[in-house]
């Protein structure tokens, strides 16, 4: 039988081809797996060693205590706790419910000119260097005010949490069956009544993931508090809450106390411990270092196993 | 040119084998599931056979097992054995890339890649070591004319696939798979996201290359099955909603003279 | 990709007015505009407001700010700016950054979308991310103190004693490496290591986002699984992995605190990789909050106005690019 154009021009070498593309094959397709296996080394050598360097130099006092002398015992980093709490607190406040309700609006009309132009801003906000928002929040607040503060540090890091929140309370909402709403407004119930006790829990727990890892990015940015909060060795909120009820100063007096002066916070104190030429102090920003980590660790963890457990009881 | 893990293609003189291809008590399971229970089928050279049967009884399922198409879906398993030629591309150490350019396959929508029209027809001989322009523009053209698309696309081989119909595309499909000669080319609804004047072309076209090929063809279309084909394999779900193969004849008497009630309900219009 | 369910489309005119009407509804969705408009109106504040700030800067120094100039003289004291050694640290980290991170995080991509067993999946996806979530500090002090040593001395040594060597090439590969390793090298490394997380995952959803029927139609005329990918899927979703791309330098070119902590921070002339530098986001971050002349702190506004405005810039085509790949295909994406 007489053989083809295609079966000449193939059968020449073909054996040796078709090896050779099993050999490509198999070579890049393992190339995939070792980068894969590559990824996770900087992950679990960071992470171990941030546990086994901070672990040597964590103690009680490290978390009750507020700065001292270099070199005496017994000293701790609770201002940069404290500072840590309080601003990422405030983040929230500032940063989550606008953010949700942008989301709503750009979930439930993103072909609109307002919700066009909503959702290229927040991509642009998204983008935008964690730095640059410091900048802002610097020439806003600081300037304005003539003073560092948490306050400003707060709204810096709220900017930075809001493109986040958007993006995935919108997806979330986005995701929920439209049925539902319908079923709802054909009940009678009203639009925002709709959104709010129908649309929104069957979106929750997706949202709340979305919080939790905007509020891990949160506590770990340095850049933006450089120059709005500055930094503050004395920063004690307790102190402050106790120090003010004695003096009988009400709610508001003792929140301005806490908010209107500078303020640490982890991140920020890791760096200036890490840029100083005292071993002392570079071995406790390993420590600060590790309280962040599992800080971090343990928000990754738990939005992690929560969005599991939901999905499992989802299904039954 | 014998390659040790292809499919060795026994030699015959004179006559070609009687049947191309043949499944012997094929089960597929996805997971726990069995999906297909026991199939019997011959396929003979040069003929189209059809395969039709209610929706979900496994007739894709049985389709893809030619090509070891079923690989690809991570769950599922086949026993039994799928033969080729004699072989039994079924068995371990078989060279599946090489069966799938032996047994070629179109699909239910058209699936072009988007490349240029004359990329997607080369894709397949470029795989196999065909670089030469010379060498592949005439491959390029004799596939299009085969799928009887050449006049429409002659000027504009450059322009992406995806610019054409969808009629256009299938035929483009066609054209692709037919660039690597195949022996069986394997045709899954391949009209029925089409419109009747495209259906009718590719028709057409099965009946112009089954001289050279050897086609299997789902369908859910009763009229085309007893239009085309020369053999048709009627299929359906038993109790455990496994497909089996109830009657399998040439298409006249699978149409006039069924012997299984079941075949003649469903051809007749009783159900289905 | 999550699976996009589209809201009820709109009603317009009288009918919706009625719907408003109806309820509390009115203030709901003011409330919702408004809140909108927040969001849009930041992101014109922030440009606007480092415009109006810099403004003394910009019109003393004009463009001549921020063109490459061997004459680079950044000079609090005298009142002589010019950003020019800064634009070409973050460039120069950034790119090198990229060059190393996109054959990385299309192999990982790759193996997570179209290899990796359904059970590895997530444990590994989220792994992936939480190299994304471990803050910028933290990279940094694992830098300075135990990635360089280990890694990037070693490396530095090794290029400055072989491209380096080589005619062209030295002017960018030149040694030695600092002993710290401190070094532009270094930054571009880190980056490296921070940046892979972003371009995997948008890859990784570009690449679920291609409908099977490309993956079928490959296989079934013979080809091996990497001609599949290299071939069809990667062509395929090649605006998108383009997008990812840019995100990616796009977060490296606004990184901070790990840039400044492992890159040297010095403006010496120096071109090389392996020497120290200096990026944007470090001067801004290591001057401001020292800076006392107006001119000083205006000069450090117009570089974060810079940064500002190339990262937006960066970001609009990303997303115009990753959205193009899901437009092709609404329908049929494998989820």
């Amino acid at each position: 039988m007489t053989t083809t154009r295609f079966q000449q021009l193939i059968s020449r070498n073909q054996a040796a081809l078709s090896a050779r593309r099993k050999i490509v094959n198999a070579v890049m397709l393992s190339l995939t797996g070792a980068l894969t296996l590559l990824a996770l080394v900087p992950l679990f050598w960071i992470i171990g060693y941030v546990f086994y360097k901070g672990g040597s130099s964590i103690n009680l006092a490290f978390f009750i205590k507020l700065p001292g002398p270099l070199g005496v015992a017994g000293f701790g980093v609770l201002n940069a706790i404290e500072g840590t709490l309080v601003m990422t607190l405030l983040a929230c406040v500032f940063a989550i419910p606008p953010g949700v309700l942008a989301a709503f609006y750009a979930a439930r009309y993103p072909n609109t000119p307002l919700g066009i132009v909503l959702r290229f801003s927040t991509d642009v906000l998204s983008g935008v260097p964690s730095i640059v928002v410091g900048l802002f929040v610097y020439a806003l607040v600081v300037k304005a005010q003539g003073h560092f503060s948490a306050f400003a540090g707060g709204l810096a890091i709220a900017i930075l949490m809001l493109p986040t929140i958007i993006r995935t309370t919108e997806e979330m909402l986005k995701l929920v069956p439209p049925t539902l709403r319908e079923g709802s407004l054909a009940l009678g119930a009203a639009e925002w009544k709709t959104s709010l006790s129908v649309v929104f829990p069957a979106a929750l727990n997706g949202i709340i993931t979305g919080f939790l890892l905007s509020i891990s990015r949160a506590a770990g940015e340095t850049a933006p508090l450089l120059f709005t909060a500055l930094g503050n060795e004395h920063y004690d909120v307790w102190q402050m809450i106790v120090s003010g009820i004695a003096q009988k100063q009400n709610v508001f007096q003792i929140l301005n106390r806490i908010l209107d002066q500078p303020a640490d916070s982890l991140p920020l104190t890791l760096w200036k411990y890490a840029s100083q030429p005292y071993p002392e102090r570079v071995q406790q920003s390993w420590a600060v270092a590790l309280v962040l980590m599992i800080l971090v660790l343990l928000i990754e963890i738990i939005a992690r196993v929560w969005v599991e457990s939901r999905k499992r009881a989802l299904q039954g | 040119m014998d390659n040790k893990t292809a499919v060795a293609k026994p030699e015959i003189v004179g006559t070609k084998p009687a049947s191309k291809m043949a499944i012997k008590n094929l089960s597929v399971f996805y997971g726990k599931f069995r999906a297909l229970a026991e199939i019997n089928i011959t396929i003979q050279s040069n003929k189209i056979t059809a395969i039709i049967g209610p929706s979900g009884c496994g007739k894709s399922t049985l389709l893809r097992a030619f090509n070891r198409m079923n690989d690809l879906t991570a769950s599922a398993r086949m026993e039994g054995e799928i033969i080729l030629d004699g072989e039994n591309i079924n068995a371990s150490g078989v060279d599946v890339v090489d069966v799938r350019r032996r047994v070629g396959m179109v699909f239910q929508r058209p699936n072009p890649f988007p490349k240029s029209i004359y990329d997607n027809v080369a894709y397949g001989p470029r795989l196999y070591g065909i670089h030469r322009k010379n060498d592949l523009n005439e491959i390029v053209e004799k596939s299009l004319h085969q799928s009887a698309l050449w006049d429409e696309v002659k000027d504009k081989l450059h322009q992406s696939g995806l610019s054409l119909s969808g009629g256009q595309q299938q035929r483009l499909c066609i054209a692709r798979a037919l660039a690597v000669e195949p022996e069986v080319i394997l045709m899954d609804e391949p009209a029925s996201a089409l419109d009747p004047i495209s259906t009718l072309r590719i028709e057409e076209l099965m009946h112009d290359i089954v001289k050279d090929y050897t086609i299997i063809i789902v369908t859910h279309n009763m009229q085309q099955a007893a239009r085309v084909s020369d053999y048709t394999a009627m299929m359906m779900i038993d109790d455990h909603r496994a497909g089996q193969m109830i009657e399998f004849d040439e298409t006249q008497v699978i149409f006039t003279n069924p012997k299984d009630k079941r075949t003649e309900d469903y051809v007749t219009g009783r159900f289905g | 990709m999550t699976k996009h369910i589209m809201p009820m489309s709109e009603d317009r005119g009288p009918r919706r007015f009625q719907k408003l009407i109806r309820h509390g509804d009115i203030p709901w969705q003011v409330i919702l505009i408004i809140m909108s408009v927040v969001v849009m109106v930041l992101m014109i504040a922030i440009g606007w407001m480092l415009w109006q700030q810099s403004q003394h800067a910009r019109t003393q120094f004009g463009w001549s700010f921020l063109i490459p100039t061997s004459d680079a003289n950044w000079d609090p004291v005298n009142n002589h700016f010019q950003s020019w050694p800064f634009i070409y640290g973050t460039l120069l980290t950034s790119l090198a950054a990229i060059v190393l991170a996109v054959p990385i995080s299309l192999g990982i991509a790759i193996f997570l979308a179209e290899l990796c067993p359904a059970w590895l999946r997530m444990p590994l996806n989220w792994l992936v991310e939480l190299l994304a979530a471990i803050p910028s500090v933290i990279y940094g002090l694992w830098g300075i103190f135990v990635f360089l040593p280990a890694v990037v001395t070693p490396v530095g040594d090794f290029i400055g004693n072989t491209i380096g060597k080589v005619p062209v090439l030295s002017i960018l590969f030149a040694g030695p490496i600092p002993e710290s390793g401190s070094s532009r090298l270094a930054a571009a490394m880190v980056l490296t290591i921070m940046i892979v997380p972003t371009i995997t995952a948008v890859t990784r959803d570009v690449l679920l986002s291609i409908p099977d029927n490309q993956r079928e139609a490959s296989q079934a005329l013979g080809s091996t699984k990497w001609e599949s990918i290299w071939q069809v899927l990667l062509p395929y979703g090649l605006s998108g992995i383009l997008g990812a791309v840019i995100l990616g330098l796009g977060r490296a070119l606004g990184e901070t605190m790990a840039v400044t902590m492992v890159i040297g921070n010095s403006i010496e002339g120096n071109l090389s990789l392996l020497k120290p530098g200096y990026t944007m986001a470090s001067i801004i971050a290591n001057e401001f909050a020292e800076a006392v002349t107006p001119l000083h702190i205006e000069a450090l506004l117009e570089i974060g106005l810079t940064l500002f405005f190339i990262t937006l810039v960066l970001n609009i085509i990303a997303r115009l690019l990753v959205w193009s790949v899901a437009q092709r295909t609404p329908q049929d994406a494998r989820v």
